[in-house]
This record gives C-alpha cells, sequence and structure tokens, in this order.
C-alpha cells in the first residue's frame, strides 16, 4: 500500500539536452503558443546535439536524473552540417552499452525536432514522461553503494 | 602475394637468424623484440642494433609484460626501418593506435605469429616459467588451448595475425625442428632477399588452425554467458566493480587508451565537498572513491570497439576484477554495431569518427 502510494507521487525529473538552433527554439515556440507541457523537463541548453557526450549523460544517469533526452536537429538539417550524424553514432553506441550491462537503456532518449516542430516538442516531452513514470525512480537515487 | 619460406631450425632460431640477417646486412636500423634481462627469468620488450644482444632476444616466448603497441608509438619514426616482433593482438592494438594518429606503419616492419596465447603475470613472474614451455609448445604443434595461458586468450578467435608483413606459423607446426615464415607484402619480400631458405607451395591456413579457432570460439561463447550473468543492471555492476580500488591501471596499461589526460582523471571528476554531501543526504550513504563504476561504463564509451582483447587490464587489476572479459563481450556488440572489427584495416575509421547520412534511420524518430 505504501509502496503504491509513494509510486503514484512519483513526479520524474528529466533532463534534457536541446540543440540552440532547433529543439531550443521549438521549446520556445511551444511556450509562446501557450501550448501545455510538463514540467519535468529541466532544459540545458547546448550548441548541437553533438555537444552532449557519453560522460555528460552518464554524470547526469548517476547522479540522479530519472530520464535524459538529447534532442536536435533533423538528420540533414544540422546547423554545422554534420553535428547530428555524430550524436547519432554516440545516441547509438552509448544504448548498445547500456543495453549490455542492462542499465535501463529505456531511461535515455535521442528525438530529433526541428525549430517549427512546437507541437511535436510538447509531444515528445509528455510521451516520454509518462513512459519514465511508469519506469519508476532511478534506482541510483536509492543506492549508497554507487 | 603470400608465399612460405622453410628453414630446418627451430622456430626461434629461425626467426632469430632472420632478424641477424636483417640487421647484418644493414636492412633494418633495429629489432624491437622479447628479450631475457636478468639471470633469474626477468624479461621485457626492447630495441636491438648490436647483433650479440639477439642472444638474449627470446621472441616466441609466451609472455607480455605490457602490450606492445603503447611502446610502438614512442619511437614511430626513425630514420632507418624496425623490425618487430610482436603478437597479433598488439598489432591489432598498434593499428588501433595508428587510426588515432598515434604512429604509423611506414617504419616497421611488421613480423608476427599464430600465437598460442600467453601466460598470466602470476607464471610469467614466478621464476620458473621454463616449467610450462614444454607443454605449452606441445599443446601449440597440436592446435589445443593451453590451459595455463589467460583467459582472454582463451577465447581469442583473432590470433592470426592482420596486417603482419611477416608471420611465423606456430599453430600446427613443431616448433622445435621447423621454422615457417609466411611473406606477405612487398616490403617483407625485399628485406627478406638473399635470406637462406627454402620457398615451399603451402598456405598459412591449416587444419590446425581451424581446430583451435573452432575451439577458440566455443571457449569465447562460454567467457561471454559467464560475464553477462556476473554483469545484470546496477546490482550486478556495483558487485563486480564494488572491488574496484579506482587506481585506473587497466587504462594505465591499456593500449587503447593513449589520452595524455583522461577524462576521469581531470577535475570534472574532483568533486567539492558540497557535491558529496548533497549525495550523502539524497541517498543515506555515498561510495568512497567515487565513480567507479561509471568509470568504467566510461571507458567502455571511449574505446571498447577498438578492445583487442589483450587482457592485460585484467592481469593488473589488483582487485581481481575481469575486466577485458566484459571489455571484450561489450566492445564485440559495440563494433559490430558499426560493422567494425579492431585492427583489420588501418584504412578503416574510428567509428565515431565517422558517420553515414542513410544508417540508423529509426533512431530519433520516438
Amino acid at each position: 500500500m505504501e509502496d503504491q502510494k509513494q509510486k503514484e507521487e512519483f513526479f520524474p525529473k528529466i533532463v534534457g539536452y536541446l540543440c540552440n538552433w532547433c529543439t531550443y527554439a521549438a521549446a520556445d515556440l511551444a511556450g509562446s503558443s501557450k501550448m501545455e507541457l510538463s514540467p519535468s523537463l529541466n532544459v540545458i541548453r547546448v550548441m548541437c546535439s553533438s555537444r552532449v557526450d557519453y560522460n555528460l549523460v552518464l554524470t547526469t544517469f548517476f547522479g540522479g536524473a530519472d530520464g535524459i533526452l538529447i534532442a536536435g536537429c533533423h538528420p540533414g538539417d544540422c546547423h554545422y552540417d554534420k553535428g547530428n550524424y555524430y550524436a547519432r553514432r554516440r545516441y547509438a553506441l552509448l544504448k548498445s552499452i547500456l543495453e549490455t550491462l542492462k542499465l535501463d537503456p529505456e531511461r535515455l532518449q535521442l528525438s530529433w525536432i526541428s525549430a517549427s516542430e512546437g507541437k511535436r516538442y510538447v509531444d515528445v516531452v509528455n510521451e516520454f514522461t509518462e513512459r519514465i513514470k511508469k519506469l519508476g525512480p532511478n534506482p541510483i537515487n536509492r543506492n549508497a553503494y554507487y | 602475394m603470400d608465399y612460405l619460406l622453410r628453414v630446418e631450425k627451430s622456430a626461434e632460431h629461425g626467426l632469430i637468424d632472420f632478424l641477424k640477417f636483417l640487421l647484418e646486412n644493414d636492412r633494418i636500423g633495429g629489432v624491437f623484440t622479447l628479450r631475457k634481462t636478468g639471470a633469474d627469468g626477468a624479461f621485457d620488450y626492447g630495441l636491438i642494433h648490436d647483433t650479440a644482444l639477439l642472444e638474449d632476444a627470446i621472441p616466441l616466448h609466451p609472455f607480455m609484460p605490457v602490450n606492445a603497441a603503447q611502446d610502438l608509438s614512442h619511437f614511430a619514426s626513425m630514420k632507418k626501418p624496425i623490425a618487430v616482433v610482436i603478437r597479433p593482438c598488439e598489432l591489432r592494438a598498434f593499428i588501433e593506435l595508428v587510426k588515432r594518429s598515434q604512429g604509423s606503419m611506414d617504419h616497421f616492419l611488421m613480423i608476427s605469429y599464430t600465437c598460442g596465447g600467453v601466460f598470466p603475470f602470476d607464471v610469467a613472474v614466478s621464476g620458473e616459467p621454463e616449467k610450462e614451455l614444454p607443454d605449452y609448445w606441445e599443446s601449440v604443434a597440436r592446435g589445443q588451448i593451453f590451459p595455463k595461458t589467460r583467459e582472454t586468450c582463451r577465447a581469442c578467435e583473432h590470433f592470426v595475425p592482420m596486417n603482419a608483413d611477416v608471420t611465423v606459423s606456430l599453430i600446427g607446426e613443431t616448433v622445435n625442428e621447423v621454422c615457417i615464415f609466411c611473406i606477405h607484402t612487398e616490403k617483407a619480400m625485399h628485406l627478406a632477399e638473399g635470406f637462406e631458405s627454402k620457398r615451399i607451395e603451402a598456405e598459412l591456413e591449416s587444419p590446425a588452425i581451424e581446430t583451435l579457432r573452432r575451439e577458440r570460439q566455443e571457449e569465447k561463447k562460454k567467457l561471454f554467458e559467464n560475464t553477462v550473468i556476473r554483469v545484470n543492471g546496477l546490482d550486478g555492476m556495483i558487485d563486480m566493480f564494488g572491488k574496484c580500488i579506482g587506481c585506473h591501471g587497466c587504462s594505465r596499461v591499456c593500449p587503447i587508451c593513449h589520452c595524455i589526460l583522461c577524462d576521469f582523471e581531470s577535475h570534472l571528476f574532483d568533486y567539492e565537498p558540497s557535491m558529496i554531501e548533497d549525495e550523502l543526504y539524497r541517498k543515506g550513504g555515498v561510495r568512497l572513491p567515487t565513480d567507479t563504476v561509471l568509470y568504467h561504463i566510461g571507458r567502455l564509451n571511449h574505446m571498447s570497439f577498438s578492445c583487442v582483447g589483450c587482457g592485460m587490464c585484467t592481469e593488473v587489476c589488483p582487485a581481481g576484477i575481469p575486466v577485458a572479459a566484459i571489455f571484450m563481450r561489450t566492445g564485440e556488440e559495440t563494433a559490430q554495431l558499426f560493422d567494425y572489427l579492431p585492427g583489420r584495416d588501418v584504412e578503416e575509421e574510428v567509428p565515431v569518427t565517422v558517420y553515414k547520412e542513410e544508417e540508423l534511420s529509426t533512431i530519433g524518430e520516438d
């Protein structure tokens, strides 16, 4: 009973690394269009999705974030021509390692959201929040041995 | 291009004669090989110019004091070419370093051999490793796994050198009687010109190699299954790396980890007391030294796809963590992702430094 109550009250803390040139603008657009958005996302602006290296993601994850969202321009639309292609490879690599080690790979997501896709931004954040809610809190937060 | 040369001498003497021939005819400036250093069984890698010093050379002995790839990058360009005698995994590791601009293949004559594996340190430094040698060479001749070699060696299927100029055939050969060289490149052909030997019609690949490869693949499957069971989720990682004392010895000896300042040794991971205090209240307790699990996962991200499975990290781990098995296992997955094999081709680029427009197309759509 107690557990269930705790789970109901759980509100995830998600860290979002948003590309300055597209997703960050999409977030702005969502705001100025007064769309409703789950307040779970803590936004960190980066200059490109390829700025997000594995250390950033891992320190965020081991620092206790319940979910991590990386968002950047659609392939082919990178402000720096090819940054998001590198980001995509790095993401695939990181995800594969988390899968091999069975370290909750579902808590990590990469999404392409362009500057005009305010609606998509809202959908992605809300859906991701729902998914993390189902997964429950990051186990690292309760682990005194890490 | 490949052709075989036969010399009626033991493999080690045949090889030393070849090196002596190269030095005496001034075709190379020096030899990089394993050698005896002291009376009580000590050994190291060394550069040799004076042919008299070749007396102490033990180029084929199953020891690996360091992964030689690290050493090679220190003298990557000298006036004259250097002949190096190294294991297939060391050669593959060096190729990975060349891709990262830490060396060049041009100044070396790469001599490698079909490898039966190396002894762990405890056997190698026991003072009497010679005792194991007859059994070792016998199992090599029969194309069998020698049980006293390193865990990673027993599970290594890439024991036939890739990209060597010369390969000495050991697996399946009576190494006490005969020395067989396989000449792969033109560079090697020119250097070996005039060397007293008999050219024979045969292939390097043999049934013994085939059998050993199959055996090793079986062994690898077992090793991987074992590590998967032990590395399972956060709790599994803590069980496995909970013993880690944070010495970073595994990255010191890793031939791929060449960064002068590793992220994990930088100020990025020097936490303020207040940060540790925050963790303390949030989680009820904190492990110290911090970030031992993070360090290993970070390193997996940085270099696992280039892991050649030499096993040095497991060897030096004071806490007995099977680091190499975890890296080999994860590395195989990550390398497969990009259809990559470390050390296969020097022209192949490190996976995270390149991209293809048409790949991984499902990523980012959700």
